[in-house]
């Protein structure tokens, strides 16, 4: 006989390891980091048991009660209570402990008693439990708090096999009777009487450190010191915006200089006409100059990466606390903002941590100007054209000292933004509080590191490949056509439908010195912002005929004055070239009227911006 | 309470410098001034370990008023700002 579907749910405090459960026993690869508040979302798996019970099993954003203070929370929540209509309630909820610190699970574990949900509690990270020399009756626990006990490593070959085995034995004789469901929010008093039992079994059945978390202490006197942590979250920062420009730089060069060679490949073989064309500067002058910028995403994920996973990130956001609070920001918006860098969709989704409506509003609209992956093309490009790769004070490479400010302007530009609408929208407000749990250092993952790269990694070839790739066909297609009358003179793209739309628009971006080329590029440019990239090589491609196997680089130092590369750089730092940031701002708001809102203010900025800059650069001689 | 503890001054952990220990002696959200209820204040201070009689140590400060401070709480380190603190006494 099948048996139906078991139901497993992962609850527990933030940062015990539900999700590193979730991917060991679903095979997934779903995000794990070093810090309270990575799952954000539910998440649904499925597996088999050794004895061939089917399962599905779905881990939850942490929390530390029921109460669902967060929008994150409330998913946990509700997902426990069985709230979300049509949902089914889980047949076992699987209560997983950082077995280093378990008085809040357990308080936890003893809330979820009161759903009349089965329950098991998992102690995870035992190994690190082993390694401190924390002991735990485990047999006494599961008798003193009435369910049964598991440990497992989540991170280690076969850590979960006994959580496995119980699962087996428990699915065997779950009731079929559900038990009633007497949860409610508990009163204050009836909390500390919680905390005070959890603590009580806690003394019973557990011994304590002989041997505390030393090295996080001595990491934390450098890291958490007031003035030199402050100097360290600098000197990293710093370092990865150099890194993305220095490092990359070798691997960049390969790349191009592959696709170059593809494209005279495909010049040679191919007999001139429309395949060719469409082949050499549609696809390798377009998509090419794309995919040519992985390497400088790869870096910036790296550094994100490590950062998270060594547990750096909530360090971070408690030493920028206040610094943000003077622009009317929370500490908890630091990490979503830190990974708005890498791309401003995940950065919007982290701020359901945030439980101030206002703090999260706020947040959420100033994520998209930090500088995401996605500028990283645009800005290299324009930078490596027109900036010299002279060395400054003998060490700094002046092309990523260019880099670095047009960071520094994204952040500077976020936190005033930030600072106007706390002036004008939000003036009555309180301070919310910031409240964080600073998880131990751990050694970042080689395995996890790796996952998150390649996962990224493949995010933006696909992209490249969809996105970015119909968009260029739509581009070739548009400055190929109508193919110029016989006879004629001119360039033939003057005559194409790209120039037609483009010279339409020009007169509008002429005052911050955009050409027609520029004005096609950001058409497209709108659906992803590395596609205004491919779309100038592809025009330029065309464009220059022939002798286009010239690289877009430096078609454009000969094409622009610095004044219109510099404008362009300002133009980048806030315009909303990017469709599917605006849709997650549409859902995680839950309104078009803020979405449209984003979109102005940006575009407002981005405007005044390049024509400041324009015209300061003119004014200088740059034009 | 025992007699070390009534030795010493009861005084809000909001107030304790970087390298303070003591013991909570209980949480007095009313006088926090924070933006939070009472309750809301107290649930949540409970809710991450901040009850009578765990140990507390001040181990961090930030530069900007020596605020936010990260306690020590037992065996976890939490990091909260001063205002919120003051709803914790100690001794
Ligand atoms: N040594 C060790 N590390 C673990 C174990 N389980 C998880 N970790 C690490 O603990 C950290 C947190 O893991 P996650 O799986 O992201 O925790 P989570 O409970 O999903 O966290 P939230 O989504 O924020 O609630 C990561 O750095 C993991 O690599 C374990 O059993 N042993
Ligand atoms: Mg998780």
């Amino acid at each position: 006989m099948e048996l139906p579907l078991l139901h497993l749910a992962l609850v527990g405090t933030p940062n015990s390891g539900k999700t590193s459960l979730f991917n060991a026993l679903t095979g997934s690869r779903q995000k794990v980091a070093n810090y309270p508040g990575v799952t954000v979302e539910r998440k649904e798996g499925f597996f088999v048991t050794p004895l061939g019970r089917q399962v599905s099993i779905v881990d939850l954003p942490g929390t530390y009660s029921l109460r669902g203070r967060s929008p994150d929370e409330e998913i946990t929540r509700d997902f426990v209570l069985g709230k979300a209509s049509g949902e089914i309630v889980p047949d076992l909820v699987l209560c997983v402990a950082d077995s280093t610190n378990l008085r809040l699970t357990i308080r936890l574990l003893l809330e979820l008693k009161r759903t009349g949900r089965p329950l098991v509690l998992v102690l995870n990270m035992f190994d690190i439990a082993n390694r401190r020399g924390i002991s735990v009756d485990v047999d006494r626990l599961a008798k003193e708090l009435g369910v049964p006990v598991v440990t497992s490593i989540a991170v280690r070959k076969g850590g979960t096999a006994d959580l496995l085995k119980l699962t087996d034995e428990i699915s065997a004789k779950l009731a079929a009777e559900p038990q009633p469901n007497n949860w409610r929010a508990l009163s204050v008093s009836e909390l500390r009487a919680t905390q005070r039992e959890a603590d009580r079994i806690i003394s019973d059945c557990v011994s304590l450190p002989a041997r505390p978390d030393t090295l996080t202490a001595r990491i934390d006197a450098i890291v958490l010191h007031p003035v030199g942590g402050l100097i360290v979250l600098a000197l990293i920062l710093f370092v990865m915006f150099q890194a993305v420009f220095a490092w990359a730089q070798p691997l960049m060069e390969l790349l191009q200089s592959g696709f170059d060679a593809l494209g005279e490949f495909v010049h040679a073989t191919l007999p001139a006409g429309l395949l060719q064309s469409f082949l050499q500067n549609g696809v390798i002058s377009g998509v090419g100059s794309v995919i040519v910028f992985l390497p400088q995403i790869i870096i910036i994920f790296l550094f994100i990466l490590l950062l998270e996973d060594f547990g750096y990130m909530a360090r971070a956001a408690f030493l920028m606390d206040r610094i943000m609070g003077g622009a009317g920001l929370h500490g908890r918006a630091f990490i979503p903002l830190l990974s708005s860098f890498a791309c401003a969709i995940p950065g919007i989704m982290a701020t359901r941590v945030i439980d101030n409506k206002r703090d999260r509003l706020t947040t959420i609209l100033i994520a998209p100007l930090m500088t995401c992956s996605a500028r990283i093309p645009v800005y290299t490009l324009i930078i490596s054209a027109f900036i010299p790769a002279t060395d400054v004070l003998g060490f700094i490479n002046l092309q990523g000292l260019v880099m670095f400010g047009l960071y520094a302007a994204g952040i500077t530009s976020a936190l005033a933004v930030s600072f106007l609408i706390k002036f004008f929208m939000l003036r009555d407000y309180a301070p919310a509080p910031f409240m964080l749990e600073l998880p131990d250092y751990k050694v970042p993952r080689l395995k996890s590191i790796a996952i998150g790269i390649f996962t990224r990694a493949k995010m933006f070839l696909q992209r490249a490949g969809t996105t970015i790739f119909s968009m260029m066909v739509l581009i070739w297609f548009l400055a190929s056509f109508p193919q110029p009358p016989a006879g004629s003179t001119e360039p033939a793209i003057d005559f194409s439908l790209a120039a037609i739309i483009g010279k339409a628009i020009e007169p509008l971006l002429a005052p911050v010195g955009f050409n027609w080329q520029i004005a096609v590029a950001l058409i497209p440019g709108m659906a992803a912002r590395e596609v205004a990239v491919a779309a100038l090589g592809t025009v330029y491609a065309i464009e220059g005929g022939k002798e286009a196997a010239e690289q877009i680089g430096q078609v454009l130092a000969t094409k622009w004055s610095l004044a219109t590369a510099l404008s362009m750089l300002a133009w980048y730092i806030f315009a909303p070239q990017c469709a599917s940031t605006l849709a997650v701002i549409r859902r995680e708001t839950g309104s078009w009227g803020w979405m449209a809102a984003t979109f102005t203010y940006m575009l407002v900025l981005a405007y005044a911006a390049s024509l400041l800059t324009y015209n300061a650069a003119v004014a200088l001689g740059a034009g | 309470m025992t007699d070390t503890h009534d030795m010493r001054r009861e005084m809000p952990l909001g107030l304790a410098q970087r390298g303070y220990t003591g013991v909570i002696q209980h949480l007095a959200a009313k006088e926090a001034g924070s933006a939070l209820s009472d309750i809301e204040l107290e649930s949540r201070l409970i809710e991450l370990g901040f009850v009578e009689g765990a140990r507390v140590e001040v181990l961090h400060e930030g530069l900007v008023g020596r605020d936010p401070i990260a306690v020590r709480v037992d065996n976890i380190t939490i990091a909260v700002r001063r205002r919120e603190a003051m709803a914790i006494i100690v001794a």
